[in-house]
């Protein structure tokens, strides 16, 4: 066999590869919105899930999810960046960052699941808070941390070292230099790895059945007092998100349409994590622009 | 007969290969000796900008400069030459403490700007890297506008208002001899420069902090003939208002800018005398055997 046939062949394997991985990504989503996009209509989009009859809709989880989503990467992000500074510019070569490292390891290496029975132990009753929006927050934080905090250091590290020495010998300052040259060079690897937690978070389920709670507390939609006990807005009450709905109406769900909803709601999320990927794109574009144009 | 004014007066067996293919070895010879009159050996302690006493560099175990002694005077420019690895770089970035930034590295001894030692440890390096700034080899603009490459290092060190910014920027671009050419884009990306124009811009970001010294590591060694010259006529320009110290691998561009030259060689200084001396006689056999391409 010469080498142009086995280039031909390696070729042909790796377009097949490629092909396949199209076919998997478009057939799922494809069925997934072939399945659940008839179902999605204002009606269920808005209304809360009914007891026992058809016709139920999913509007508190919707809502539930996206507040989960942004306590999450309220939390997750400033820690997780401030720490891949750390990693990237403070840290020596010591034990103690040794330790940091491989502390870190272990944690993106956990089961979501272990992170979720973490948080029932500590969020819901070592704190006696019960199942609260907060607590799934806290846990999911726990849960992407690790990734930020990578992502992070990498984006930094990834910095061209001129660009660092260029501005420490101006006489800039360690910190400048970070905030003003590194981190706007850094940015677009920071967003894509909130893009990655903001995915995981949306989606995830383990880790907030025993946190955030599988059942929605009644809330008045037009209240928006983040104190008031009824408020939407609340993080201290109870949450079911869109993802632990699906997997309750799935196993032990009780209306009629149950199939329908749950197809209906995974539609869903799978829209709203691409709307969130097109998103973050986006704003990560505008930022970079915005960050390294003239202030002027 | 020494083996260099031998092939100055045409004499030669063997071209010298700092001669390269463009010189016109009579014309470099006139100049060689033009300036003979106006770099006395040693001048006024008043002239002084910038010494060195018993300075030593470590990387780690690595002993990189043994002992080194020079003294550099006010409104002259001194190249730094010799082979590669024996120390230009680690002598250069010693003089603004950029070698602080390397982890690895220890400086003992001392460096004297107006009488102080810049190598005390309580001495503040943000201001020490105002006084002597630095151009590194690779064009590192920042990711940033051009104007915004300018105003970045100045509007830190405390100016805040922008019609003095903006003065600040106009006049660094008019010293690096760049105002010109991007006069009507300033807020463009500094991305944008060819590789001689993002140099000068390099220039001008160091000038903009008003230094009393410029340090330049090879800064035309990335860039075509016809920027190479305007480089070096720009730094026979700025040395009418600063100290230029540049390291350099063009024996010819030592030759045709500097007043005084440095002979490194495996860390240590082998000689150190006015350029025209250095190059067409001088003390030691090893200077002779380098500037004539015999080794190196
Ligand atoms: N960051 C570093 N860490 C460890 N050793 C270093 C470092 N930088 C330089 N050295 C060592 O110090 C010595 C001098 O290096 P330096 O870069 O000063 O040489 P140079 O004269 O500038 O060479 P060149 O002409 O190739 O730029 C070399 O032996 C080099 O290996
Ligand atoms: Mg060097």
């Amino acid at each position: 066999m010469n080498a142009k046939i086995a280039d031909r062949i390696a070729t042909a394997v790796f377009v097949l590869i490629a092909l396949l991985l199209v076919f998997i990504l478009v057939g799922l989503v494809g069925y997934l919105m072939w399945r659940g996009l008839p179902h999605i209509s204002w009606h269920f989009l808005t209304s809360p899930p009914a007891f026992s009859e058809a016709g139920g809709g999913i509007g508190p989880q919707l809502f539930n999810s996206i507040y989960v989503l942004f306590l999450t990467m309220l939390l997750t992000v400033p820690i997780g960046v401030g720490g891949g500074i750390f990693l990237a510019e403070y840290a020596g070569d010591g034990w103690l960052t040794r330790f940091l490292r491989s502390a870190i390891e272990v944690l993106s290496s956990l089961p979501s699941i272990v992170v979720g029975l973490f948080g029932l132990l500590v969020f819901v009753q070592y704190t006696g808070w019960g199942y609260t929006i907060l607590g799934g927050a806290l846990a999911l934080m726990l849960f992407n941390l690790p990734l930020m905090v990578r992502t992070s250091e990498e984006a930094i590290r990834s910095v061209p070292r001129d660009q660092k020495e260029a501005s420490l010998a101006l006489g800039v300052s360690h910190w400048r230099t970070i905030t003003s040259v590194l981190l706007p060079s850094a940015l677009p690897g920071i967003v894509t790895g909130a893009i990655l937690t903001a995915g995981r978070a949306f989606g995830e389920a383990a880790a907030l059945m025993f946190t955030a709670g599988m059942s929605s507390s009644r809330v008045d939609f037009t209240d928006w007092n983040p104190f008031s006990p009824l408020s939407p807005l609340n993080p201290m009450r109870s949450g079911e998100t869109l993802a632990v709905n699906i997997w309750k109406v799935s196993s032990e769900g009780l209306v009629p349409d149950a199939r329908e909803i749950a197809a209906g709601a995974s539609a869903l999320l799978v829209i709203v994590v691409l709307v969130f990927n097109l998103l973050a794109r986006f704003l990560s574009r505008w930022l970079y622009k915005k960050m390294t144009a003239s202030s002027s | 007969m020494d083996c260099v004014s031998e092939v100055l007066s045409g004499e030669a067996t063997h071209q010298p290969r700092w001669f390269g293919s463009l010189g016109a070895p009579q014309a470099l010879q006139e100049r060689l000796a033009e300036r003979a009159q106006d770099v006395p050996a040693v001048k006024a302690e008043t002239d002084v900008a910038i010494e060195t006493r018993d300075l030593h560099v470590y990387y780690g175990k690595n002993h990189a400069l043994k002992g080194i002694n020079i003294t550099f005077y006010k409104n002259e420019i001194t190249a730094l030459i010799g082979p590669s690895g024996c120390g230009k770089s680690t002598y250069l970035r010693s003089l603004n403490r950029m070698n602080d930034t390397i982890p690895t590295a220890k400086t003992t001894g001392h460096i004297l700007l107006n009488g102080e030692d810049l190598n005390r440890p309580d001495i503040d390096v943000w201001a020490l890297r105002k006084r002597v700034g630095m151009v590194f080899q690779r064009p590192n603009p920042f990711n940033k506008s051009i104007y915004e490459n300018i105003a970045f290092a100045p509007r830190f060190h405390g100016i805040k208002k922008k019609s003095t910014l903006d003065d600040v920027v106009e006049e660094a671009l008019r010293r690096a001899a760049l105002w010109d050419e991007v006069k009507d884009r300033l807020h463009e990306s500094a991305f944008a420069l060819s590789g001689g124009q993002q140099q000068r811009l390099c220039i001008a970001r160091a000038l903009a902090i008003e230094p009393d010294v410029l340090l330049l590591d090879e800064p035309a060694a990335a860039l075509d003939p016809i920027s190479t010259a305007k480089i070096e006529e720009l730094l026979l320009d700025l040395k009418k208002r600063y100290t230029v110290i540049i390291v350099t691998h063009n024996m010819q561009q030592a030759a045709r800018i500097s007043d005084r030259t440095a002979f490194f060689y495996e860390g240590e200084l082998i000689e150190y005398n006015p350029t025209h001396k250095l190059f067409t006689n001088p003390d030691k056999q090893a200077t002779e055997d380098y500037v004539s391409g015999r080794f190196g």
